[in-house]
């Protein structure tokens, strides 16, 4: 049985639709990503999951409940950490935790939250002191304070360098593995990819897809290249003859086959068979960025 | 409750480590008393200031800075900041309340006052023999209608100022026509009459405070005028909230 369910949601503001029409669900235990450019829609419709705004049309149910009509049980049972949000200057880091702490009825322990997140060393230590990649950190610990079983977290990563970013990533994982519903709000095609059991992409207030990230790149881009320089001059014909190959052209000294399927072992069968070897062999497959040109007929922009 | 009583220590203790702040709101009429308190000219009683010392008749006056500073500059900058920040909105997903904080911010700022009130009170006496409020039960009474006025008047600026900065520049105004009608750039008795008027009627109503100081029982009107402010700027106030 799906933790959230969201069925046809719409939200305008004044003339603006910020939501056109949204519909998910998303099961327990997983991470499920809502990814889109800035301006799709995806803060919105998380806005709505977290009780934060009212929909204009259309149901959102939270662990069986109404975000509107049950906010006070939903608060309890669901961490939100919001894009952008920040602490006083001079709260310090186990004072947030505790600060936090004192709002639920069965909260986490936030010294061994603190230590989970890896900010000992900066328990004592102001927010304003603190780095971006420990404020994120600092975050994510208040959403999971509560010991909430959903945890919505939006943009996670935003500003983050790649280092603290990988570190956030398994941090999530972590938190998941608990087993915390993860619904993850995201303009990284990388982080998506990395992170997500399955994702929503949002366009326009709309859903262009929901898959895994696995899923969408094949539907969108089932084609592989295989790209290598053979060790010996090679006949394209051995190539072309095979079933899983649909083009084959040259570039410089590299070879490049563009196929289907199984079209690596394939190809790499044939130069066995006729003694070549192939140096600099490289597979190139689409990511989800190349998904999302598919789905919206846009590059995708930060 | 715990909540709530975590919220208020919490600000609490971000508030003594804002030592700027601190001494703005607390110490610093005092310290203009104690700068002004030693000139010794300023010591002496004078038939302009009705037989007492200018530093007895000042006094009043140094507690208007202490309420404008509270009620109109960090009031306001603090709760802008807090909403700037996205600090409400966040506590807006928790089981806790935004109004909790809004509270334990007006059960600060009332403490701030009522500190740096007894501060000034105390060390005119035994530094310079300004005596105690003379008429205590008035002068509680003038303090409580002219902070809930000023308070209120501030609440409206963090409710219409999206920004902290936006909330400063709608404070710096209101804060210097508070403060000057409040007697403090000018005392009040170079003030022409009318202008002198105009402060009795202005937050907080430095003319009921200073008849309490003295021992007269503060006008109805000017108390009056105190609690009609702080219900309309209030109520406009609590109308025009935002969290975010």
């Amino acid at each position: 049985m799906p933790v959230i369910e969201v069925t046809s949601l719409h939200k305008r503001y004044g003339e603006t639709v910020a939501v056109a029409d949204v519909s998910f669900d998303v099961e327990a235990g997983e991470i499920f990503g809502v990814l889109g450019p800035n301006g799709a829609g995806k803060t919105t419709t998380v806005e709505c999951v977290a009780g934060l705004r009212v929909p204009d049309g259309g149901g959102v149910s939270v662990l069986g409940l109404d975000p509107r009509r049950d906010a006070t049980r939903l608060r309890q049972l669901v961490g939100v950490q919001l894009q952008e949000s920040q602490l006083p200057d001079r709260l310090r880091v186990a004072e947030a935790l505790e600060l936090y702490a004192s709002f639920y009825r069965e909260p986490a322990d936030p010294t061994q939250l603190i230590g989970e997140l890896g900010l000992d060393e900066k328990r004592n230590t102001p927010y304003e002191k603190l780095s971006g990649g420990q404020k994120q950190r600092l975050s994510i610990a208040l959403a999971l304070v509560g010991n909430p079983r959903i945890a919505i977290l939006d943009e996670l990563t935003t500003g983050l360098d790649p280092q603290a970013r990988r570190d956030t990533w398994g941090l999530i994982e972590r938190v998941r593995d608990r087993g915390v519903t993860i619904l993850l709000v995201t303009h990284f095609m990388e982080e998506a990819e990395r992170l997500c059991d399955r994702l929503a992409v949002i366009d326009k207030g709309r859903v262009v897809a929901l898959d895994t990230p696995a899923g969408l790149v094949s539907a969108v881009a089932p084609e592989q290249r295989v790209r290598f320089r053979p060790s010996t001059p090679l006949d394209d014909r051995l190539l072309t003859g095979l079933p899983q190959v649909t083009a084959v052209t040259r570039s410089g000294g590299q070879i490049v086959v563009t196929g289907t399927g199984d079209v690596l072992h394939a190809v790499t069968s044939v130069l066995a068979r006729h003694q070549i070897t192939a140096a600099e062999l490289r597979l190139e497959q689409a990511t989800l960025d190349d998904a999302f040109v598919e789905l919206t007929g846009r590059r995708f922009v930060d | 409750m715990h909540a709530f009583g975590q919220i208020l220590r919490t600000e609490a203790k971000l508030y003594l480590r804002d030592i700027p702040t601190l001494m703005l709101t607390v110490a610093l009429p005092t310290l203009i008393l104690v700068v002004l308190g030693l000139i010794p000219s300023l010591r002496e009683p004078s038939p302009e200031f009705g037989n007492q010392s200018f530093v007895t008749y000042f006094t009043p006056s140094l507690l208007v800075v202490t309420l404008a500073m509270v009620g109109i500059n960090a009031l306001p900058t603090v709760l802008a900041t807090y909403r700037e920040r996205g600090i409400l909105r966040r506590l807006a997903t928790t089981p806790a309340s935004p109004l909790a904080l809004l509270t334990a911010q007006l059960v600060l700022a009332l403490v701030g006052i009522l500190a740096s009130a007894v501060l000034l009170a105390v060390i005119a006496r035994l530094a310079f023999g300004t005596p105690l409020p003379q008429h205590p039960l008035g002068f509680a009474v003038a303090l409580v209608l002219g902070t809930a006025a000023l308070l209120a008047v501030g609440l409206l600026v963090a409710a219409v100022a999206p920004t902290a900065k936006a909330a400063q520049a709608l404070a710096v105004p209101l804060f210097m026509v508070t403060m000057f009608f409040g007697g403090v750039y000018l005392p009040r008795f170079l003030l022409p009459d009318f202008l002198a008027d105009i402060g009795a009627y202005t937050p907080p109503g430095v003319q009921a405070l200073l008849d309490a100081w003295t021992g007269t029982a503060p006008h109805p009107l000017h108390l009056g005028i105190m609690a009609v402010i702080a219900v309309a700027a209030g109520a406009a106030a609590a109308r025009l909230f935002r969290w975010e």
